[in-house]
């Protein structure tokens, strides 16, 4: 199947379940139907993020209201003749019901002094439960310097990008060959290592954490990158993809090769490699995809500051009795702008790609 | 579809440091050859990669069924206590294997009982979404590239963050009960009730996967040949009867796989429920996997013998699957 | 426990670290850190001053996450990989790893006559004499009233000497009267119901020291704990809402008002003071009593020497530094945090605050240290009381969303007790 994707299919006259729109200009109920669904789903998948990251600008105390404000809001402070601080300013709502705006000089119990900033000289004691804070919009940056300003947020980079390319690169090379092997060639044994990485492929990584974390000191790779890259760097999902996708080559080309003198690498490397580039290039992206978002397993293996990737230094902030919303909700966002960049240069790429890979 | 593979040309770029790196590998690969044979070749290009497995996937393995015939809480097996078949014995440990109450290891069982209980919904309605968005991505639409899109976006997102994500909409006081406030029903605690906590982790984790599934879908919806559509059109089948005879049996290869992998993934839920109920409210959203979890670290006695021997009886679980999915790929195979 | 050689890698990184420090002789000391506020800062700062006055070593403060010190730390320190030192909350569990500083150190008596109490629950059972380190924080757990809320309801808070069920009453008549959502809310915690469960007369342990968790005084808290969730006057949401022995806090919720009553501890001071400051009055009041006493747990987080550091003597001279008494008051007052030192204890800590709710908790905490029952010292001492808490919270946890029956829950804590304690005996 996966050959009629990697040349182009010829446009489709008819397409899709329920087939296509009946007449032109018309619409039927499968279209609205289909239309709705499809908008539900923009909100659905877009929404939350949106929102996280519209959250991620609200101070500590603005992310405790409720009812949640859509923006980011502050309480406007304003300089009072006589006051070396600038006071907060709050709506009074008074008991015949008028309002007007008065800057706070402090609280007593449930009695709050007031001043109207136009008349600085008289106090007015205001119930705690006339008045609302006046606010504006106002977006809390120091979610994301303060942290960043904290930590090395450059090495932590560094060490993330150092992975996720290392990873990727060792990653495609070794389960391609591994591919080509199980794809090309009909050996003894053959079936036995597809079972064998078919197999491998149920196993969660949690499970066998520990004796991981035993092989690695065994090899002295704590505190180091390379206990990071090398232990996920042979995954089955990877091998099963591309020999999936290589069982489609021609045999013809690879025979032609061969009458052409060509070594078996350079079959690999100039034949196999360049025809199999969809199926690489979307395990290139699940292969950065896992790096880059990989947390539990590089926070038993790194504990020392200058080998941390980001998403370890970011979550230095979740402590024992207090998470700090703020700065975990600003940093998600930072884990998540490289996501979205590629994801928006890549998308068509990624989505075609794997739907031509076919999975089959 | 058909515009963008052209891009992948724009590698082409990059063609010759590749050329030249290829030149170089080429010479030990090329005497290696001589020594072997063609024949000896495949075992060539599989070495690093097993090797890779052997060393961060056999031996592990290994190390974990030595850990579940132990005990103690020393890390080096050297260092720890042979218990025989002591582990397995608790785990099994029951009066009614039905009722999780009558269990020694209680927690287990009901671990068990809730990813059977979560893989079935799981694993149904996100076959179902799945099958529904690909259908619908694969008509007639405008924007239908953007769309696409949309829904694969929640993939490329790490557990971590899809269930930060959404524990700050669910929250007591999140913006999801702000809604329901102003439409004027009352706030939920969906992390209270265990029909909604587990209703959650399935939604959440179809959120999270299903724009995959519906990928490789939507390629076997567009791999069916458009003459059978019209041919049958022509004959006046109706729209059902074509979904029922044509459309669906003809993407039954890439639903087997879909349903496999998801069956896999299903039984292997962890983090995202992890972060985004705690396993709570009660163990109602405890799965297998977090009970492994939990029993080799994060109590203060990481007992990693009883945490192995889990994951043994897990193991065995998933082999069972293999072979189902086995089965099916040569069912399929001889289609 | 078997020590590992650094091999090639890890001295690899490490050379890139002491680069970019410079100087070839110096010592590079490593310690892990977690962070529930500003800590991280404050101690760096007195790093650079030591660094300033011992030009030879340097110190490297590695920031984890909480999850990381609980989890990943006891598996690097069993392997052999862990850090020079490091800032732990399972004070006993740990302490096989633990250096002795007592020859490294210029004043061990010093350190005997101001950490005396604390030092014990740094060491293993049957020893008496090791210095591993000093608590950079003492917590004392007890709860707030948002007193602003009492005001308006027109209710006075209970006094001294107030028992559970007086709090209960004031606080339901409050929520009654304001339509506060949440009457009382605890952290879903072991350790902080283990000091009312004292107060009603739990002794935690039989005549021979051993846990004896389930007793007629434990009951008689959770038996409350498990009705007050029945009857509304605690939330579902924070015990019910998640599993196991997961903790879960009502900051948030009592600083949102929505709280009357959160029983929590003094580690709350510093960021109450940040993000409620002048909203309410926050008010910490003294523990609650039962018949037996009017108990809370002392409890904290400790920076200790480990044992595998190939530099001792620098870790002496800098745990000499930091335990220094200015050191120490500083590193208090401006992390507002209750010392863990007996005689800053007594007023010898200058609070970085200007805002008086969190002056009168800070005082009330330290207040409350002697009034904190024998038990109690002796549960917080106890290497395994991590299993204890565990046990108690997970299965209380269960019965209250109504999984298991509360009488199940006691037979299922004393089997998990008894499970985890037989299988680290077996080693």
């Amino acid at each position: 199947m996966p050959e009629a994707f990697a040349s182009s299919p010829p446009p489709r006259t008819i397409a899709g379940l329920l087939t296509a729109r009946r007449g032109r200009g018309r619409l039927h109920w499968t279209d609205v139907f289909s239309y709705a669904y499809l908008g539900l789903g923009v909100l659905l998948m877009f929404g939350p993020v949106v929102w996280l990251t519209l959250s991620s600008f609200k101070t500590a105390s603005g992310l405790l209201e409720f009812p949640p404000t859509l923006f980011p809001l502050g309480q406007i402070e304003v300089e009072v003749e006589g006051y070396d601080d600038p006071l907060p300013l709050y709506r009074v709502t008074e008991e015949d019901g008028t309002a007007r705006e008065l800057a706070q000089i402090r609280r007593i119990g449930i009695i709050a002094q007031m001043v109207d900033p136009a008349d600085p000289d008289t106090t007015i004691k205001v119930p705690i439960r006339q008045r609302e804070a006046v606010r504006e919009f106002r977006v809390a940056w120091e979610n994301y310097s303060a942290p960043l300003q904290r930590f090395n947020f450059l090495t932590y980079l560094q060490n993330s990008v150092v992975v996720t390319v290392a990873a990727t690169i060792v990653t495609l090379l070794i389960n391609s060959m591994a591919a080509y092997g199980l794809a090309i060639y009909e050996f003894k044994g053959r079936n036995a290592i597809m079972l064998f990485v078919i197999g491998t492929l149920m196993i969660p990584i949690t499970v066998i954490l520990v004796p991981v974390y035993l092989v690695v000191t065994e090899l002295g790779m704590i505190n180091s990158l390379w206990g990071v890259i090398l232990p996920g760097a042979a995954t089955p999902t990877g091998v099963f993809l591309l020999r999936q996708y290589m069982l489609t080559i021609p045999r013809d080309l690879i025979e032609a090769a061969r009458m052409d003198k060509a070594s078996e690498w350079v079959i690999y490397w100039r034949v196999v490699l360049p025809l199999a580039t969809p199926a690489i290039a979307v395990l290139a992206i699940f292969s950065i995809m896992w790096r880059w978002n990989d947390f539990l397993w590089p926070l038993i293996v790194l504990n020392r500051s200058e080998v941390y990737t980001l998403q370890v230094g970011l979550n230095a902030f979740q402590g024992e009795l207090d998470v700090q919303w703020h700065f975990v909700l600003a940093m998600t966002v930072v884990t998540l702008i490289p996501v979205v960049l590629v994801f928006a240069f890549l998308q068509r790429f990624i989505t075609t790609g794997i739907a031509s890979t076919g999975m089959k | 579809m058909r515009p963008e593979t052209h891009r992948l040309t724009v590698g082409a770029a990059a063609a010759a440091p590749m050329n030249l790196l290829g030149s170089l590998i080429e010479l030990p690969f090329k005497a290696i050859q001589r020594l072997v044979g063609i024949r000896g070749m495949p075992y060539i290009f599989l070495v690093p990669n097993l090797g890779f497995f052997g060393i961060f996937v056999v031996i592990p393995l290994f190390i974990n069924f030595a850990f579940s015939l132990t005990g103690g809480t020393n890390l080096f097996l050297s260092d720890r206590v042979y218990t025989g078949t002591e582990q397995y014995g608790f785990l099994l440990d029951c009066e009614n294997f039905a009722d999780s109450g009558s269990c020694r290891e209680d927690r287990f069982w009901r671990g068990i009982y809730n990813t059977m209980v979560f893989v079935v919904f799981q694993v149904g309605f996100l076959v179902l979404f799945s099958l529904v968005t690909a259908l619908i991505l694969n008509r007639k639409i405008r924007g239908r590239g953007f769309f696409r899109a949309v829904y694969f976006f929640p993939v490329l997102l790490s557990p971590v963050v899809v269930a930060l994500i959404w524990k700050w909409i669910l929250l007591r006081d999140g913006i999801l009960n702000a809604f329901l406030v102003t439409i004027g029903l009352e706030k939920i605690l969906f992390f209270v009730s265990p029909q909604w906590a587990m209703f959650w982790a399935i939604f959440v984790s179809i959120w999270a996967h299903m724009g995959f599934y519906t990928l490789i879908l939507l390629a076997g919806l567009q791999a069916i040949p458009p003459d059978l559509y019209e041919a049958a059109e022509m004959d006046g089948t109706s729209k059902e009867r074509i979904f029922w005879r044509i459309t669906l049996p003809l993407l039954w290869p890439n639903m087997l796989v879909v349903i496999v992998l998801a069956l896999i993934k299903g039984v292997q839920i962890f983090d995202e429920v992890y972060v985004l109920t705690g396993g709570g409210p009660g163990t109602a959203t405890q799965f297998i996997v977090q009970y492994i979890y939990n029993t080799g670290f994060t109590n203060q006695v990481q007992n990693f013998g009883l945490a192995s021997a889990a994951s043994v009886i897990l193991g065995a679980v998933l082999f069972a699957l293999t072979l189902m999915q086995l089965a099916a790929v040569r069912r399929k195979d001889s289609a | 426990m078997r020590t590992r050689k650094t091999t090639f890698m890890s001295a690899g990184a490490l050379a890139l670290a002491m680069a970019a420090t410079s100087v070839a002789a110096e010592t590079n000391l490593r310690m892990t850190w977690y962070n529930d506020g500003i800590e991280g800062e404050v101690m760096r700062d007195l790093l650079d001053r030591f660094e300033a006055d011992n030009p030879d070593i340097t110190v490297t403060l590695d920031v984890v996450p909480y999850k990381a010190i609980l989890e990943s730390l006891p598996v690097q320190l069993a392997a052999g990989e862990g850090p020079d030192l490091a800032r732990v909350t399972d004070l006993g569990g740990l302490s096989e790893h633990y250096l002795d500083l007592t020859p490294l150190i210029s004043d061990p008596a010093y350190w005997e006559d101001s950490f005396g109490p604390f030092l014990k629950w740094l060491r293993q059972p049957g020893d008496d004499s090791s210095i591993s380190g000093f608590m950079t924080q003492l917590t004392v757990t007890g709860p707030y009233a948002n007193r602003t809320l009492f005001e308006q309801a027109g209710i006075d808070l209970p006094g001294e000497g107030a028992t559970w069920d007086d709090w209960a009453k004031a606080v339901n008549e409050v929520a009654d009267a304001l339509e506060i959502p949440i009457p009382m809310a605890w952290d879903r915690s072991g350790h902080r119901v283990s000091g009312p469960a004292i107060s009603m007369g739990a002794m935690m342990f039989d005549a021979d020291g051993n846990p004896a968790l389930v007793d007629d005084g434990l009951k008689a808290m959770t038996q409350r704990l498990y009705d007050w969730h029945q009857d509304g006057t605690m939330a579902k949401e924070l015990w019910g809402s998640v599993s196991g022995s997961s903790y879960l806090g009502a900051n948030e919720d009592f600083a949102n008002a929505q709280v009357v009553m959160y029983m929590s501890g003094s580690w709350q001071i510093p960021q109450f003071a940040g993000t409620i400051g002048d909203a309410f009055d926050w008010w910490a009041v003294p523990a609650p009593c039962g018949p037996a006493a009017c108990s809370g747990m002392p409890g904290g987080a400790a920076l200790v020497a480990m044992k595998d550091t190939e530099h001792p003597e620098e870790v002496g001279t800098l745990m000499d530094y930091l335990s220094s008494e200015d050191v120490l008051a500083e590193f208090y007052g401006r992390t507002l945090f209750i010392p863990g030192h007996l005689g800053l204890a007594s007023g010898g800590v200058e609070f970085d605050t200007e805002d008086p709710r969190a002056k009168h908790a800070l005082e009330t905490f330290a207040g409350a240290v002697p009034t904190i029952s024998s038990i109690a010292f002796d549960l917080q001492g106890y290497p395994s009381n991590r299993v204890m808490f565990n046990a108690l919270i997970s299965r209380l946890g269960e019965a209250i969303v109504g999984e298991i029956s509360l009488e199940d829950a006691y037979d299922r804590m004393e089997q998990d007790i008894e499970q985890q304690l037989a299988e680290k005996a077996r080693n």
